[in-house]
C-alpha cells in the first residue's frame, strides 16, 4: 500500500470547491449588492474591480465537476442527480450572469440596464441555490444501490432554504469587503456603512446553521461534542468570534484591507467546520471518499494531468491577482 | 409531457444542451487554424491583407471561444444530473477523458490565449505566432479528448467489468478504439469546413453588397482552396468512417441505409429517397439505384450489406430519423464539393469574385458545415442507440430517475435561455462579420492580459465593438 489516491484527490477537489467559493462568491457578492449601488458609474467602478479576475471561477467550478467524474463517479452521480434542479438552477443562474457581464459592456446606455438585471438576477438565483445545494448536501442523501434513492424534491427542506438565505448574506459580505478593499470615495464610504449590519446578519445565520445542524444530525452533534473533540474543535467557534470582532472594528475604524482579509478568514473558518462535520464522507451521511472512489488506474491517470497542470492554473491566477492589486477608480474606464 | 417518457426527454435535453454546444467548439477549432495560417502568411509575406485578416478573425474566435466555455459548464455536470446510472458505471473511463479535456482547456486559458489576444504589440512575433499555433493545436486535443471518450462508448474496449463498474485495463487500448482515429480525422475536418463555409459566406455577403477590399477577396480565395481540396478529401475520409461502422455497428449502417431484409439475399441497392417504417418494417416510398450499396459498402456486386431484420427490434435504432440526418449531411458535402469545383473552374476564368449567382451559393452555403456537424452527430449518436456504451449499457439503463415533469421544466428554460442568452451573442458574432475587416486593424492592438480589464479567460472582451445599435442604421444600409 502506497499512496492513497482518493485522498489525494478529495484534498484537491475540497481545495478547488475552497477556491470556488472564496473567488466567485466576491464577484456573485458584487451581483447581489448591485442594487444598492447608486449610479451606473459607480455600478461601472464596481464591475471593474472584479472584471480581471472574476474568471477564476468558471475554472474551478468545471475543475471540481471534471475531478469529482473522474475520482469519484458514484458520488458524482448521486450528488447530482439528487440535485438536479438546484444545480441546474444555478448553472442558469451562472450562464445569465457571465453573459451579462460581457454584454453590458457592449450595450449601449438605454439597454445597460436589461443587463444589470440580468447580472443582479443571475447572481441572486446562483447563491441561493448554491446555498440550497449546500443545506441538502449537509442533510444527507439516500443511498441503495449506488444510486440515489430519495425523491425529486427532496432538497427542498426549510433547513436548505434557510443556507440558500444565508449564503446569499455571506457572499454579499465578501462583495462588500471586496469593493472596500479595492475602491475609495462614496463607494467605499456606502459600503462601509452597510457592513457593519452585513456582519451582524452573517453571525446571525452562522449561528443559525452551526446550531440548526448538530440539533438534527446526531451524527454530527456526536463529532463535535464528545471528548476530546470537543477541546481539539473549540478553536473554531472561538476563531469565528474573534474574526468576526476583528472584522467589525476594521469596519469601524475604516479600514481598507482588513475587513476583506477577516472576511476570507469566516470563510474559511466555515469551511473548515463544514469539513469537520461531514469527513471522510462525500455523500453524507454514509458513504465515505473510499466507498465513493474509481478505481486506482482512474485516479492515477488523471493525477499526472491534474498534478501538472493545477499548479500552472495557481500561478497564473496569483500573477493576475498580482499585476491587478491596488484601487480601482472611475477613470479605469473598461474600454 | 408531450406523450413523452422521461428517458426521451432526458435525451432531447442532453442533445439540445451539447448540440447547442458543438456548434461553438467546432467554429473554434476551424478558426484557430485559419488564423494560425494568416498569421504564417503575414510573418513570410507580410502583406498587410493577411495582419488585417488576423485581427478581424481573432474577434469572432474570441466570442466564439467566450460562448463555448460558458455553453460547456453546462456539459461538466449533464451526465451526472441526467445520466447517474452511466455516470456511477463509466465515469471510470468516461471522467477522466474528459477531466484531461478540461485540463486542457485551461492550461490554454492560462497561457497562449492571452498572449494570442492581446499580446500582439508585447511579445515579439516569433512568441505570438507560436502562441496562436499552440491555441490552434490544443483546440485539436481537446478534440482528442473528447472524441476518445465518445468512440469508446461505440466501439469499446480495453476495461473489465468488476461488481457491476467498468474499470480501465489498458488506458492505451480505450483511447485508440477502433472507431477513434476515423471519428477524429472525421471531426477535425468538419470543423476546419465549417469555419472556411463560415469565412466564404462572410466574404460573399461583402461583395454582394458592393464592399470589395483585397482582403474580403483574399478571405473568399482562401476558403474556396479550403472547399476544393479539403471537402472531397471529407468524403474520402468519411467512407472509411462507413466503412468502420460496418465493421463494428452493422445495426447503425443498415438504419443509415434503411434496408430491411436480405432474406432473398444478392446484392443491396443504395436509396436515394424513402421513408423508413419502423412498424411496418419497411422503407415506402423508396427510390434506388440497383447493386449501389453493395458497391459503396462493400465494394462488391454481390454482397448484401446488413438489415435490420437481422436484428431483434429492441437492438433497432431509429432508422427514419438517421437514414434521413445521414442523407442531410451526404448531400451538403456534396454540395461542398460542386461549390469548391465551382469555384475553381470560375477562378480559371478570373471571375471568382464577380459571379453572383456563385456568391449567392457561397453565402446560402454559410451554415453548412454547422447542419452538417449536427445531422452527422444525430446519426452516429442516434443510430447506436439503444445502447449507450454499444453492446455493454443500454441507453434505458443509464438515465437518472429523474420525472418527467422536472426534465419538462428543466428543458423549457434551456431552450428559453439558451436562445435568449446564445440568440444574442451571434447577433453579435453576425454584427462583427458585418462591419468586415479594416485595414491597419491590429497597429494599435495590445491592452489585455493578466490583471487588464481584459482577460484571456473573458475572451468575449477582446471584440470591444458595441453590441446595440441605432435602428435606423440597419435600415439605412438597406435602401
Amino acid at each position: 500500500m502506497g499512496i492513497d489516491l482518493s485522498l489525494i484527490w478529495a484534498v484537491i477537489i475540497i481545495f478547488g470547491i475552497m477556491m470556488y467559493v472564496v473567488m466567485d462568491g466576491f464577484d456573485l457578492g458584487i451581483g447581489i449588492l448591485f442594487p444598492f449601488l447608486a449610479d451606473s458609474s459607480e455600478r461601472d467602478v464596481a464591475m471593474n474591480t472584479v472584471a480581471p479576475v472574476w474568471d477564476g471561477n468558471e475554472t474551478w467550478l468545471v475543475l471540481g465537476g471534471a475531478g469529482l467524474f473522474a475520482a469519484f463517479p458514484l458520488a458524482y452521480s448521486v450528488i447530482l442527480s439528487a440535485l438536479y434542479l438546484p444545480i441546474i438552477f444555478m448553472l442558469m443562474g451562472l450562464i445569465f450572469r457571465g453573459v451579462a457581464f460581457e454584454f453590458r459592456f457592449k450595450a449601449s446606455a438605454a439597454r445597460q440596464h436589461i443587463w444589470d438585471k440580468a447580472f443582479i438576477g443571475g447572481s441572486l438565483v446562483a447563491t441561493f441555490f448554491q446555498g440550497v445545494a449546500l443545506g441538502a448536501f449537509i442533510h444527507g442523501f439516500p443511498v441503495v444501490d449506488r444510486a440515489y434513492a430519495g425523491g425529486p424534491l427532496d432538497w427542498l427542506t426549510p433547513f436548505s432554504v434557510f443556507c440558500g438565505i444565508a449564503l446569499i448574506v455571506a457572499y454579499a459580505l465578501l462583495g462588500c469587503t471586496w469593493l472596500i478593499m479595492k475602491t475609495a470615495g462614496d463607494l467605499q464610504k456606502r459600503m462601509h456603512d452597510i457592513g457593519i449590519p452585513l456582519v451582524w446578519a452573517v453571525l446571525a445565520v452562522t449561528g443559525v446553521v452551526s446550531l440548526w445542524t448538530p440539533l438534527t444530525h446526531p451524527d454530527i452533534a456526536e463529532r463535535w461534542f464528545s471528548m476530546p473533540n470537543l477541546i481539539f474543535f473549540m478553536p473554531v467557534p472561538i476563531l469565528v468570534l474573534l474574526c468576526t470582532f476583528g472584522l467589525l472594528r476594521s469596519i469601524a475604524r475604516y479600514a481598507h484591507y482588513s475587513p476583506f482579509l477577516f472576511t476570507l478568514a469566516l470563510i474559511f473558518l466555515g469551511y473548515s467546520g463544514l469539513g469537520i462535520s461531514l469527513w471522510p464522507n462525500i455523500i453524507p451521511p454514509s458513504v465515505t471518499i473510499w466507498e465513493a472512489a474509481a478505481p486506482p488506474q482512474s485516479q492515477g491517470f488523471t493525477l499526472v494531468g491534474a498534478l501538472l497542470i493545477i499548479p500552472l492554473i495557481l500561478m497564473y491566477t496569483a500573477w493576475s491577482y498580482y499585476v491587478f492589486r491596488g484601487k480601482v477608480s472611475a477613470e479605469d474606464g473598461y474600454h | 409531457m408531450f406523450g413523452l417518457e422521461a428517458l426521451e426527454l432526458a435525451r432531447v435535453q442532453f442533445a439540445f444542451t451539447i448540440s447547442f454546444h458543438i456548434i461553438f467548439p467546432a467554429i473554434t477549432i476551424g478558426l484557430a487554424s485559419f488564423l494560425a495560417v494568416l498569421e504564417g502568411l503575414w510573418l513570410k509575406t507580410r502583406r498587410e491583407v493577411y495582419r488585417d485578416l488576423y485581427h478581424f478573425w481573432l474577434k469572432i474566435f474570441a466570442v466564439n471561444f467566450g460562448m463555448g466555455v460558458v455553453s460547456g459548464i453546462v456539459m461538466a455536470y449533464q451526465f451526472g444530473t441526467n445520466w447517474s446510472a452511466f455516470s456511477e458505471f463509466a465515469g471510470s473511463v468516461t471522467g477522466p477523458l474528459l477531466a484531461y479535456e478540461v485540463l486542457t482547456a485551461f492550461f490554454l486559458e492560462a497561457g497562449f490565449l492571452g498572449v494570442m489576444l492581446f499580446g500582439w504589440n508585447r511579445v515579439g512575433p516569433g512568441l505570438h505566432f507560436f502562441s496562436t499555433i499552440m491555441v490552434a493545436v490544443g483546440t485539436l486535443i481537446s478534440t482528442f479528448w473528447i472524441l476518445a471518450s465518445n468512440s469508446w462508448m461505440h466501439t469499446p474496449q480495453g476495461h473489465e467489468i468488476i461488481d457491476g463498474i467498468v474499470v480501465p485495463v489498458d488506458w492505451f487500448a480505450i483511447i485508440f478504439n477502433p472507431s477513434f482515429p476515423y471519428r477524429l480525422a472525421h471531426m477535425a475536418i468538419a470543423a476546419f469546413l465549417a469555419a472556411a463555409f463560415m469565412v466564404g459566406a462572410s466574404a460573399a455577403w461583402h461583395l454582394l453588397r458592393g464592399n470589395d477590399n483585397p482582403a474580403i477577396r483574399k478571405m473568399l480565395s482562401m476558403a474556396m482552396w479550403m472547399a476544393l481540396i479539403v471537402a472531397p478529401i471529407q468524403a474520402l475520409v468519411g467512407d472509411f468512417h462507413g466503412l468502420n461502422t460496418l465493421e463494428h455497428q452493422p445495426a447503425k449502417i443498415a438504419a443509415m441505409e434503411g434496408h430491411w431484409d436480405n432474406s432473398e439475399g444478392g446484392p443491396t441497392p443504395l436509396l436515394l429517397f424513402g421513408w423508413p417504417d419502423m412498424e411496418r418494417e419497411e422503407t415506402r416510398f423508396k427510390v434506388e439505384i440497383p447493386y449501389l450499396g453493395s458497391l459503396i459498402l462493400k465494394h462488391s456486386m454481390t454482397e448484401p450489406i446488413p438489415a435490420l431484420k437481422d436484428f431483434p427490434p429492441e437492438d433497432r435504432p431509429n432508422s427514419t430519423i438517421v437514414f434521413w440526418t445521414f442523407r442531410i449531411m451526404v448531400a451538403l458535402g456534396l454540395l461542398m464539393i460542386v461549390t469548391g469545383l465551382w469555384s475553381f473552374w470560375l477562378r480559371r476564368r478570373g471571375r471568382l469574385f464577380e459571379s453572383r449567382p456563385f456568391l449567392r451559393l457561397v453565402l446560402y452555403m454559410g451554415p453548412s458545415g454547422l447542419v452538417a456537424i449536427l445531422a452527422g452527430w444525430f446519426t452516429t449518436e442516434i443510430g447506436r442507440q439503444p445502447w449507450v456504451i454499444y453492446g455493454v449499457m443500454r441507453t434505458a439503463d443509464a438515465v437518472s430517475s429523474h420525472s418527467a415533469e422536472q426534465l419538462g421544466l428543466t428543458l423549457a428554460l434551456f431552450v428559453l435561455i439558451y436562445f435568449a442568452v446564445f440568440g444574442v451573442g451571434c447577433v453579435y458574432v453576425l454584427r462583427l462579420i458585418g462591419k468586415g475587416p479594416v485595414p491597419h486593424e491590429g497597429k494599435s492592438k495590445g491592452t489585455g492580459g493578466p490583471g487588464e480589464q481584459r482577460t484571456p479567460a473573458r475572451p468575449i472582451s477582446a471584440a470591444d465593438e458595441a453590441i446595440a445599435h441605432e435602428h435606423g442604421d440597419q435600415l439605412g444600409e438597406r435602401n
